[in-house]
């Protein structure tokens, strides 16, 4: 009697612990089954896993354009996987350590992104009144600003860096998460738990990180795997265009480097290929992932599909 | 996936009948806000700038001091911050956007001059992309788990997934420049060619040839998302009760779809219309800077080299003021369509 007694009294802290890592297994036992999801998953572990261990896959001169050994445009032969890019440097080489660049600079702007985001969503979702409302216009107003303009205005402004890159990112795409937390927030604050907390004088602060938060992040974690997809595609375009750091390498600044070369006209398919399949990949990955994470994670969608 | 400003529906009590014009009146004045948020980021953007904004805007133009006074005063240089932006909106609302400083006209002509053909560009494009994605999206749902579900959701998904413009370089690369033996069928780039008179038929013919590429590649990348929202509306869509009571009453299968399901399935793809204003806008200027054509796009994506500040200017107003309008209207369109929205 009393050993069982002593096994059951839990800390609150214990018990949330539990239930959550509770609620893990089964999230990750219905991510299994799902197979578009899992396909997602190895894809994602695979580019990550290249991207961090780049420098044992690829030796870092070969970026270096003043110790390039190959000749220009050259095709893909054995000394070159995939040839050489235009300055005689191993695309294999720049594809690798390129996926980096391309990796982190999306990640970071999705982080920018999630931040202001689910700030903003759960400020305009629970405040009432006019508060609330002016939030709730504030986003509004926010998602109109249509992306690249921006973006060129900014790079012309505060000069081309991945910095800048990253913040026009964050800052246009930060809308759609906003939205999508505040709807969640607007329903899980009718809740009956949440009154009860209320009544026994929880804060806002309190009802918000301590009630809402907990409960709208399983969606949040959704949302962000497919908000880091849609960055790596902004961070490829912006790349393009030339808003990048240039000494960096990209996938998004070797397409640069083969429109300007001209490879499409010289048939260097190596230089122009490799890249985009990369970006098509990893954003694949990464909408796979989120979407089935979505699937799970909102009951109304499992029925459907 | 994507989403929505639109207010969801919500249910009415039968007495109430939701009057349209509100409606209008509100989205309108809505729309007025974000049009005046828009002109003060655009205000404030250009007045981050380090350095002497004269200077900078004035950029090689001026000789002498008096005429350096004289440009800073005619674009209210030296006043308090509150009379500049003063200055700006009369001037925006008057069209005087400045003066380029790569072609030396006004940023006003420069725009009327490119206009037509980022809109033929883009306009195009969408109304192709809407009735094929539309298309796709019905038929994938409809038959879901099929094979041509398969095949054009895995299609259509890694549309989705690819930079548009990348897409347009492999078409260049592939169609236009030819592969191996077989020749190029397309021009690399350009809206016209040199000896043909646009106006003419032959000219015509002539600008619909080198506009074939860059339609292609911007239908296919606005499409991708108009069928993965369709295809996923009309699955809601298809759980419903009514169309249970359609087919017991026994009407056929392709009535049910055409004149039930997918009339109100639909309602999404007018929101995501509006929503992807800011993807068209996007996509125009990547896909005219591949092609070279002398839109919009083009325009702004040159103006980066110098930096052309007014032209910057000018063409970030049109593409956030296109972006309005086009949210407006579908916000419009969509109280037409759905009552249930208008509160």
């Amino acid at each position: 009697m009393s050993t069982e007694t002593a096994a059951l009294r839990l800390t609150p802290r214990q018990v949330t612990r539990r239930r959550r890592a509770a609620a893990a297994q089964r999230t990750w036992r219905q991510f299994r089954v799902n197979r578009a999801g899992m396909f997602g998953l190895v894809l994602l572990s695979f580019f990550v896993l290249v991207a961090v261990f780049a420098p044992l896959l690829a030796d870092a001169d070969g970026l270096q354009v003043t110790k390039a050994t190959g000749e220009v445009l050259e095709a893909p032969s054995a000394a070159y996987p995939l040839g050489t890019d235009d300055t005689g440097r191993s695309v294999l080489t720049l594809l690798i350590w390129g996926s980096r660049i391309s990796l982190f600079v999306g990640l970071f702007a999705t982080a920018i992104s999630m931040v202001i985001g689910t700030l903003m969503g759960l400020a305009s979702g629970f405040f009432e009144g006019w508060s609330g409302r002016i939030l709730f216009r504030l986003t509004e107003w926010f998602l109109v600003i249509p992306f690249l303009p921006l973006a060129i205005v900014l790079a012309s402004v505060l000069g081309r860096s991945l910095l800048n890159i990253a913040i026009v990112i964050g800052v246009t795409s930060w809308p759609g998460t906003a939205f999508l937390i505040r709807s969640q927030t607007l329903s899980i604050k009718e809740r009956p738990y949440l009154e009860r907390a209320r009544v026994l004088g929880a804060g806002r602060w309190h009802q918000m990180s301590r009630h809402i938060l907990p409960n709208v992040m399983p969606m949040v974690f959704a949302n962000t795997t497919l908000t880091v997809a849609v960055a790596i595609i902004a961070e490829t375009t912006l790349s393009f265009l030339g808003l990048g750091d240039p000494t960096r390498v990209s996938w998004g600044s070797m397409l640069d480097d083969a429109f300007s070369v001209g490879a499409m006209t010289t048939g260097a398919w190596w230089f122009i290929v490799p890249p985009g399949v990369c970006v098509v990949l990893v954003v694949l990955a990464f909408t796979l992932v989120g979407q089935a994470l979505e699937e799970i994670f909102n009951p109304r969608l499992r029925g459907a599909r | 996936m994507t989403t929505t400003v639109v207010s969801t529906p919500t249910a009415q009590p039968l007495t109430r009948r939701p009057s349209y014009a509100k409606y209008v009146g509100a989205k309108v004045v809505g729309a007025i806000g974000s049009l005046f948020f828009v002109l003060v980021v655009n205000f404030f953007l250009f007045r981050v700038m380090p350095g002497d904004p004269a200077r900078t805007l004035g950029r090689g133009r001026f000789k002498t001091t008096e005429q350096l006074e004289a440009f800073r005063h005619t674009y209210g240089l030296d006043q308090s911050l509150f009379q500049q932006f003063l200055t700006f909106l009369q001037n925006t609302f008057t069209g005087q956007l400045g003066i380029s400083l790569r072609y030396r006209v006004p940023v006003s002509d420069l725009i009327r001059d490119r206009f037509w053909p980022t809109l033929l560009l883009v306009g195009t494009s969408t109304i192709l992309a809407i009735l094929f994605g539309v298309w796709i999206g019905v038929r994938a749902a409809w038959n879901r788990g099929g094979f041509f579900d398969k095949v054009s959701t895995g299609s259509t998904l890694t549309l989705y997934s690819m930079p548009e413009w990348w897409l347009g370089l492999l078409l260049i690369a592939t169609l236009a420049v030819g592969v191996g033996p077989i020749p190029g069928i397309f021009p690399t780039g350009g809206l016209h060619s040199t000896d043909v008179d646009p106006g003419s038929l032959a000219g015509v013919l002539d600008t619909a040839w080198h506009l074939f590429l860059p339609v292609v590649t911007l239908t296919l990348a606005y499409l991708a998302d108009y069928s993965l929202v369709m295809r996923s509306s009309l699955l809601d869509e298809l759980g419903e009760d009514y169309l249970t009571t359609a087919r017991a009453k026994g009407l056929r299968d392709l009535a049910v779809r055409r004149h039930h399901a997918v009339r109100n399935a639909l309602l999404p793809t007018t929101t995501i219309s509006a929503v992807n204003m800011g993807f068209v806008v996007s996509g125009a200027i990547t896909v005219e800077t591949v092609f070279s054509i002398p839109g919009l796009g083009l325009l702004s994506s040159e103006a980066l080299a110098i930096p052309d500040y007014w032209v910057l200017q000018g063409t970030f107003l049109i593409a956030s003021g296109g972006v309005i309008v086009a949210n407006l209207l579908a916000n419009l369109l969509y109280g037409l369509l759905d009552p249930r929205v208008r509160t």
